[in-house]
């Protein structure tokens, strides 16, 4: 994303002088299909949602010759907590997204693509609108691209509200004009995913990564981050920093130096308690436990969480966790879709449960208890939201057991 | 115009022309653009608009139903004026959002949920919408407003009522 934001960054003129289309112009007439996606795996892309799911191992389970109807659908939904990453590629640079979607519904023999893009979002929605058109007009999409054979549709559709609607399964769902209930797998999105036809979903940066890969070869792809994240992650840090905002780091590239000195450390100078490094659905970590970790998503795993969608949270110090926790699991019981009996009760149990502590009626029983719910979810709901909210609270219980027994002990936080 | 089948009338010219970027066969995926565009206009959907689009679009009565309770933008009943939504998410409660609220809400004399007597203002709490870095935030009808302070809301309170 090298290039610095301005007024007119958005524009078709202004991405192509950036070098823009170029990555399309030369795969539709140089390169077959299965060639684009033969790229995309040797580059080692990876999806960038918060899964990390290598997009070219997705987009190779399609055959783009089969006869069959296929889709892409760029997921730009976003909605995990703290992450604000897409939102930046959408408002100044959407044509970077959309000729990545473009690719990839050539690699996969897409005659129609979709962008599913969050209800809420207003401006982000008009730009890449608006790099739709430009698209059309300028014979990018449409009939016969750039006078080539192949010919591709792409339909911006809104969502309405709804969380679980990034979900991918959710999303295909409510692309059909239903309400957003995911459901299980298999078979996979792949083999039956919109209207039962093979769907490829991917998120807005993965997706905006296609063109670099193609402009740059993947070998060249390669040289940057980790043998196993190669490339680069888009970081939304919020929070208690004193620099927030979007930022783009390689893999590999120190935690500590990316938090102290890029983002300027903690606000107020004070302490840095805790990160909720990817969204608010990857477990938290303390300061001690980011130490001499790298961002990419071996190192992240190892430390005991994960680099999810680049969604990052700093806590500084005297900041109380049990408020916290309610927040999430308040925002948790709130999105839940009903579908799975452990999710839709446990979520509004353990609500309660923090509802009650907070408002200083906390029972000594009630520890052990959210554990217990929170370990009924755990592998037994359809989609991960249900998984996710537990461990979100029991990584904070974990970590900072000894404030909510203050809290259930004296019926008021340790900070106030 | 009056009469019970021509709420949405007017607006077929422009769901027919969305359809030619469908495949064919995705009538039913427009539920949910059509139930938009009409609340847009009118600011919640009635009962005799499902019935047009139901006719229009051939999909089941109960899917629409379904997508109307589903999702958190669809209203059944006219919210206020200006609908002010302020996110209370993790990033903007740590930015202080809770006490935002408080202060809006005291401003206006209403809880979150509630609209103003005069119908000119809706306040709501809602999810995270991706302005974490610029928090606390709100949305008013469909513009973000970031970065806010009681001194900011001042201003934005006094420019809506005018
Ligand atoms: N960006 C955001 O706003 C949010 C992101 N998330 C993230 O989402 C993640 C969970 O996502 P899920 O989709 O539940 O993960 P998942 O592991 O089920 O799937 C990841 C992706 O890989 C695909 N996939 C997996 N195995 C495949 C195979 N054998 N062949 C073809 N495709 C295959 C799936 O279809 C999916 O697109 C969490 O890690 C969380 O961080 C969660 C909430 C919001
Ligand atoms: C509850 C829930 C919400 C999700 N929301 C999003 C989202 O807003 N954006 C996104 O890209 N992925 C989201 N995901 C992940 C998607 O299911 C899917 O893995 C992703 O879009 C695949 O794209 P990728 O392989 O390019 O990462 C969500 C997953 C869950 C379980
Ligand atoms: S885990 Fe929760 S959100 Fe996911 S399908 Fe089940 S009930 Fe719905
Ligand atoms: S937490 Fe409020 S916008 Fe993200």
């Amino acid at each position: 994303m090298n290039f610095p934001p301005t007024e007119q960054s958005h524009s078709l003129h202004d991405y192509r002088a950036r070098g823009g289309y170029q990555a399309l112009e030369k795969a539709l007439k140089e390169l077959q299909p299965a060639d684009v996606t033969k790229e995309v795996l040797a580059a080692g892309l990876l999806g960038h949602g918060g899964a990390a799911f290598p997009a070219g191992r997705k987009w190779g389970v399609i055959k783009p010759n089969d006869g069959e109807d296929h889709f892409v659908c760029m997921n730009a939904d976003e909605g995990e907590p703290g992450t604000f990453k897409d939102r930046w590629i959408l408002e100044y640079t959407p044509h970077l997204c959309l000729e990545g979607l473009i690719l990839a519904s050539y690699a996969i023999g897409g005659r129609h693509a979709f962008i599913y893009i969050r209800g809420e979002f207003d401006l982000p929605f008009r730009r890449i609108q608006a790099a739709v058109d430009e698209a059309y007009e300028a014979g990018l999409l449409g009939k016969n691209i750039l006078g080539t054979a192949y010919s591709l549709d792409v339909v911006v559709y809104r969502g309405a509200g709804s969380y679980v609607c990034g979900e991918a399964s959710a999303m295909l769902a409510s692309l059909e004009g239903r309400k957003g209930w995911p459901r299980n797998r298999p078979p996979r999105l792949t083999v039956k995913g919109l209207y039962q036809k093979p769907t490829v979903v991917n998120n807005v940066e993965t997706l905006a990564n296609v063109p670099v890969i193609l402009n740059l070869g993947a070998v060249e792809f390669k040289k940057t981050g980790t043998p196993k994240s190669p490339g680069t992650q888009m970081i939304s840090i919020s929070g208690h920093i004193a620099r927030p905002g979007v930022y783009e780091v390689e893999y590999g590239y120190s935690w500590e130096k990316f938090l102290y000195e890029d983002c300027g450390g903690m606000q107020g100078g004070k302490a840095l308690k805790c990160i909720i490094p990817g969204g608010v659905s990857t477990k938290i970590l303390n300061a001690q436990e980011i130490k001499g970790v790298t961002l990419d998503h071996n190192s992240a795993v190892a430390a005991g969480s994960q680099l999810g969608s680049g969604g990052m949270i700093a806590v500084a110090e005297g900041t109380c966790m049990v408020r916290l926790a309610r927040v999430i699991q308040r925002f948790y019981h709130h999105e839940s879709c009903g579908q799975c009996t452990p999710c839709r009760e446990g979520m509004g149990w353990m609500e309660r449960i923090l509802d009650r502590i907070v408002r200083g009626e906390g029972r000594p029983e009630d520890i052990d208890r959210l554990y217990r719910i929170s370990n009924a979810n755990d592998g037994t709901t359809i989609c991960s939201l249900g998984d996710s909210a537990g461990y979100a609270c029991t990584a904070i219980l974990d970590h900072y057991r000894e404030e909510f027994e203050y809290y259930i002990l004296n019926g008021r936080s340790m900070f106030d | 115009m009056t009469g019970p089948m021509n709420n949405i009338q007017h607006l077929i010219p422009e769901f027919e022309r969305w359809k030619e970027r469908y495949p064919a066969g995705f009538e039913g995926s427009l539920t949910i653009p059509c139930l938009r565009r009409i609340q847009e206009e009118r600011g919640y959907i009635a009962d005799s608009d499902i019935d047009e689009l139901v006719a229009y679009l051939g999909v089941p009565r109960t899917q629409v139903d379904e997508v109307l309770g589903f999702y958190t933008m669809f209203t059944r009943t006219p919210l206020g004026h200006h609908h002010l939504q302020v996110c209370h998410n993790v990033s903007c409660s740590l930015r202080g959002a809770d006490g935002l609220l408080k202060y809006l809400c005291g401003r206006l004399g209403i809880q979150p949920g509630e609209t103003t007597p005069d119908g000119k203002f809706t306040v709501s709490t809602a999810e995270c919408l991706a302005s974490c870095g610029t928090a606390p935030m709100m949305m008013v009808n469909e513009a973000y407003h970031e970065n806010l302070t009681p001194a900011a809301v001042d201003a934005l309170l006094e420019e809506l009522t005018k």
